[in-house]
């Protein structure tokens, strides 16, 4: 039983350090993002070993769940072209409009 | 010196410093004891009269309360932040109209949406004696957001203006109302009275729960909660231009996005 | 080496590829995700040293910390993509520095 807790632990660490390893030198962005989701779940993973429940839960969600999500969405929008406008019309909206 | 050079050179100095750093952060936990029981026996001691029997939850609203409310501070100031930094960006999406969207998804999310919260109630009420609290229901609900959002929901499209702004700030001001209220008397700021403390501490979570799904919700869309149309399809990044003002765009830039609809 | 030994020193080792991505790589986007490896070796290394306790039960002090490290690093996160997409808007780069411009 020790034993096995062991390779438990020593699996998980590698798992972690070999996905952040990997997530930096990958060429393809998409790639990395998706690695970091993963690098997230295998977190809550480690919490729950390291007897840390509440903090599993709110990794699970936050770190892998809206973090990813926020990195997608802005991969995105980096991908697109960049609409050049004149400077007019960027002071003519700031007087107008709510919040 | 050349631009290899100078990369290489670099790349050199930032290896050295991040062994030396994690060196010194290895030796240092190495020299650290085995056993330390920390401050879980100050914790345990006060647990009975702290209002909650879950110790993380006490230590975050109790007896680290000052803490959790500055931190919903400082969300609010990345949402400040963000939402400066895009002003003038709307989330109009192009593409199929609502009624075309995809019907699996459509049934799914129809589905989920009221288990995720059930699912978010429920972490937030057994926060109280158990893992949960406010902070992951609120991250469930924010996931929720999302969810509804990138399906073609239009479920925010009326929250705008005064609505959405005291809903972001809503966690920050119960806490205050909170602390300010449990200074009537002899007792100092957020220093709750250990008979109410059970129910004060549900009051600011519930709030807080809200709160901070909204905030996450609108650092998810870099500070645009109202959304002017919504249909499923592609993000594109247009100004708001007042009618009758020409815009003019660069005649070389490829793919230049369409006008306002 | 007990368990939480193990986790401190893996929590140290990703503190320092962390780092060392936020520093070396020119894509903001990947600095960005350095700088959460790093924030998650952190709170790696707290956790794992509030598993000390002689006990089954950790302490909690330490967990309410992460718990609101986390919550401040997504925040922190989110601002930061959100000035990576105003200056990419604003100049079409997304390095902050153009390569070969070495002043």
């Amino acid at each position: 039983m020790n034993i096995a807790l062991w390779m438990l632990d020593l699996a998980l660490c590698g798992t972690l350090i070999w996905l952040a390893c990997r997530m930096l030198i990958t060429a393809d962005l998409f790639k990395a993002i998706v690695l970091f989701m993963v690098f997230g779940v295998v977190m809550a993973l480690a919490w729950a070993r390291l007897d840390a429940p509440d903090i599993a839960l709110a990794e699970a969600a936050i770190g892998a769940g809206l973090t990813g999500a926020l990195f997608l969405s802005t991969l995105a929008s980096l991908n697109k072209p960049v609409v050049q406008e004149s400077r007019e019309t960027l002071s003519k909206e700031t007087g107008g409009g709510n919040g | 010196m050349g631009e290899a050079t100078f990369r290489f050179c670099s790349v050199v100095v930032f290896a050295t410093i991040v062994v030396l750093i994690v060196g010194a952060l290895g030796a240092a936990i190495l020299t650290l004891p085995t056993e330390a029981s920390g401050l879980k026996t100050v914790v345990d001691g006060s647990l009975d009269r702290s209002g909650a029997k879950n110790p993380v939850t006490a230590v975050l609203l109790n007896f680290r309360g000052y803490d959790t409310m500055l931190e919903l501070v400082v969300m609010l100031l990345a949402v400040i932040g963000a939402r400066a930094l895009t002003r003038g960006e709307t989330y109009t999406p192009t593409g199929a109209e609502a009624d075309d969207i995809d019907p699996l998804l459509h049934g799914f999310v129809r589905l989920i949406t009221p288990v995720m919260i059930v699912v978010a109630g429920y972490l937030l009420w057994v926060g109280g004696h158990a893992p949960g609290g406010a902070f992951q229901a609120a991250a469930v609900l924010a996931g929720l957001g999302v969810l509804l959002q990138l399906s073609g929901f239009p479920w925010f499209r009326h929250l705008y203006g005064f609505a959405e702004r005291s809903l972001l700030i809503s966690g920050v001001v119960a806490f205050l109302a909170v602390g300010i209220g449990t200074m009537i008397g002899p007792r100092s700021f957020l220093q709750y009275p250990p008979a109410l403390a059970k129910t004060l501490i549900l009051l600011i979570e519930a709030v807080a729960t809200v709160s901070i799904a909204a905030i996450l919700l609108t650092l998810y869309n870099s500070g645009v909660l109202r959304f002017l149309e919504f249909t499923r399809g592609e993000m594109i990044e247009q100004k708001e231009r007042p009618e009758g003002v020409r815009v003019e765009k660069d005649p070389a830039e490829p793919g230049a996005e369409a006008s306002a609809p | 080496m007990t368990q939480p030994i193990l986790y401190a020193l893996a929590g140290a080792v990703m503190i320092g590829i962390g780092l060392f991505g936020a520093m070396s790589c020119a894509h903001v986007l990947r600095k960005m995700i350095g700088l959460n490896i790093m924030g998650a070796g952190t709170f790696l290394v707290l956790i794992s040293l509030a598993r000390r306790t002689p006990g089954p039960v950790p302490d909690p002090v330490p967990h309410a910390m992460v718990l609101t490290g986390i919550v401040v690093a997504v925040s922190a996160t989110a601002l930061a993509l959100a000035l990576l997409r105003r200056y990419y808007r604003e100049t079409g780069r997304t390095q902050l520095e153009p390569a070969g411009d070495q002043a």
